[in-house]
């Protein structure tokens, strides 16, 4: 992680200097080591190492960050020529707003090609560098295993050496993995203008070590009731906070419906189980067939309810029902929801005639 | 749900989503023809069955719907060419959905009725009623605040 690190950094300060790019998106560090927090770098000096980080907490998804600061990078330089024709000067001299450095992982690529594909990013204005993955690690199972009081956590191979004020403790990396990482789809980027990549893994290896449909599957086992009296359990606790709205790269509407007071579905806290189930129902059913399966919503969600059982459910259904198929895997591709196939596509029924519980 | 004062008699409340071109016309024909089909399915026109947008079945349940069916023009018959077929899919993964979620998944439902189709009409509001009424009072999709 420390190589990995310092070649990002150094890459990062080249294009920054050599004008290449105008800022760069990646991950600085908040209070504690662990809550590593997107940020967008302009001055090649901010890339200091300890300032921008890499290491095992880089969890989050930088595909979603490209949407509002590029956007904000194309108001500024129209404000300014805005500004500049008012004052009768001539607005084409006025640059545009350069490139973006963004640094993504494996899964990452995904979400940034679905982004292209639904036309929320503008490829011209973006530099990506991929970057390699070995899985990254849940700070809320290193706390349920037993550390507190953590000062330091130092990545060492497969382990993890966490400090803490009551002492030191070791951590097998696979044991502490995100759930998303448990289940990674590979680690090989779908997109990139260049990769850093100092060990490549051999071809085909990197899948996460758990199947990602187990869990829906496990529910589609139980009977209806077992099923109602879990969702009842899990939905319940959520305090409709959107974090998994807002940290989705498949959520991108300017004004989204929950947002809306006249759509009639507003709210904050909910009141009844049944705003917590349209929510969800309507969250899942929005990204159905565009959701890469990133697992950002279930890693940001404050109470811990595990949204990807409901996307994975969506993906399953489509798998199974219309042909394999995985957002994001390339540029271009036509999601299942805004396609059919005359002859061949299931009747609704069908839900019914699978019979089961 | 409407419970009727006298008899205490279980009547469901049926939403139909129906789309302008085929299945409302059927529905029109089935009451031109006389034929009968339970006063409680309530129809909401629609341009199409495309038109069906997810949360109007929730939004539906949560007002107190029992059950909610959707009828459309005969795949290949829409008058937009194409509606139904995106609306197969989309009825298709939401209502696997809800069965996922413990939702009765018989009270949602799709048929394919054309504007000739007044007896098929009434055959299928009838057999969906006879369903709902069956199944009983929709308790886990409903909004309480809605309840009378
Ligand atoms: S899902 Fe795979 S590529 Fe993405 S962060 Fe986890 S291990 Fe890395
Ligand atoms: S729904 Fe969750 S897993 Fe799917 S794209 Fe959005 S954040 Fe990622
Ligand atoms: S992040 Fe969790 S608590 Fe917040 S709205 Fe989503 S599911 Fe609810
Ligand atoms: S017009 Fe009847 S389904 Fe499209």
């Amino acid at each position: 992680m420390q190589e990995i690190t310092g070649l990002m950094v150094k890459r990062a300060k080249e294009l920054l200097e050599a004008g290449e790019v105008q800022r760069v998106i990646g991950w600085t560090t908040g209070d504690f080591c662990y809550d590593v927090t997107p940020a967008v770098f302009t001055k090649a000096e901010d890339l200091e190492e300890g300032k921008f980080v890499y290491n095992s907490f880089c969890g989050s998804n930088l595909s979603k960050y490209l949407i509002q600061t590029l956007r904000n990078d194309i108001n500024a330089v129209n404000t300014a020529k805005a500004m500049a024709a008012r004052k009768g000067e001539n607005p084409d001299d006025i640059p545009g707003p350069g490139k973006t450095l963004v640094f993504l992982k494996p899964c990452d690529t995904y979400s940034f090609n679905q982004l292209l594909t639904e036309h929320r990013i503008d490829k011209s204005l973006v530099y990506v560098i991929g970057v390699a993955c070995r899985g990254m690690a849940d700070i809320e199972k290193i706390k349920l295993m037993g550390a507190s009081g953590i000062t330091k956590v130092i990545d060492a191979g497969d382990k993890l050496e966490v400090k803490t004020i009551y002492g030191d403790k070791s951590f097998d990396k696979k044991d502490v993995l995100l759930e998303k990482c448990a289940c990674c789809k590979g680690k090989e980027h779908k997109y990139a203008d260049e990769v850093i990549d100092p060990e490549p893994l051999p071809e085909g290896e990197g899948k996460g070590p758990m199947d990602r449909m187990a869990g829906v599957t496990m529910l589609e086992e139980m009977t209806a009731e077992e099923r109602y009296a879990f969702w009842n359990d899990q939905l319940s606790r959520c305090i409709k906070c959107y974090a998994c709205r807002n940290a989705c790269p498949a959520c991108t509407c300017m004004k989204c419906v929950f947002d809306n007071p006249r759509s009639g579905v507003d709210s904050k806290a909910n009141v009844t189980e049944f705003e917590e189930k349209m929510y969800h129902i309507i969250r899942a059913f929005h990204v159905a067939g565009r959701c890469t399966d990133c697992g950002e919503c279930s890693r940001v969600c404050p109470q811990g309810i595990p949204l990807h059982l409901l996307n994975r459910k969506f993906i399953k259904d489509i798998n199974e029902f219309y042909g394999d198929y995985q957002a994001g895997e390339a540029e271009g591709q036509r999601a299942p929801l805004v396609n059919f196939d005359a002859e061949n596509d299931v009747e609704p029924s069908i839900v019914n005639e699978k019979g089961g519980n | 749900m409407q419970v009727n004062e006298n008899s205490k008699e279980f009547k469901p409340l049926i939403v139909a989503f129906c789309c302008n071109w085929c299945s409302y016309a059927g529905a029109d024909l089935a009451g031109t023809s006389r034929l009968s089909y339970p006063a409680d399915v309530k129809i909401i026109r629609v341009p199409c069955s495309c038109r069906v947008n997810p949360m109007f079945i929730l939004k539906a349940f949560e007002k107190g719907a029992d059950g909610v069916i959707m009828c459309g023009c005969h795949p290949g018959d829409c008058h937009y060419t194409t509606g139904n077929y995106y609306a197969r899919r989309r009825m298709t993964l939401l209502f696997s959905m809800l069965d996922y979620l413990g939702v009765d998944k018989e009270r949602v439902r799709v048929e394919w009725v054309s504007a000739a189709e007044g007896q098929r009409f009434a055959m299928v509001m009838n057999d969906f009623a006879k369903k709902i009424t069956e199944l009983g009072e929709n308790v886990k999709l409903g909004d309480i605040r809605c309840k009378k």
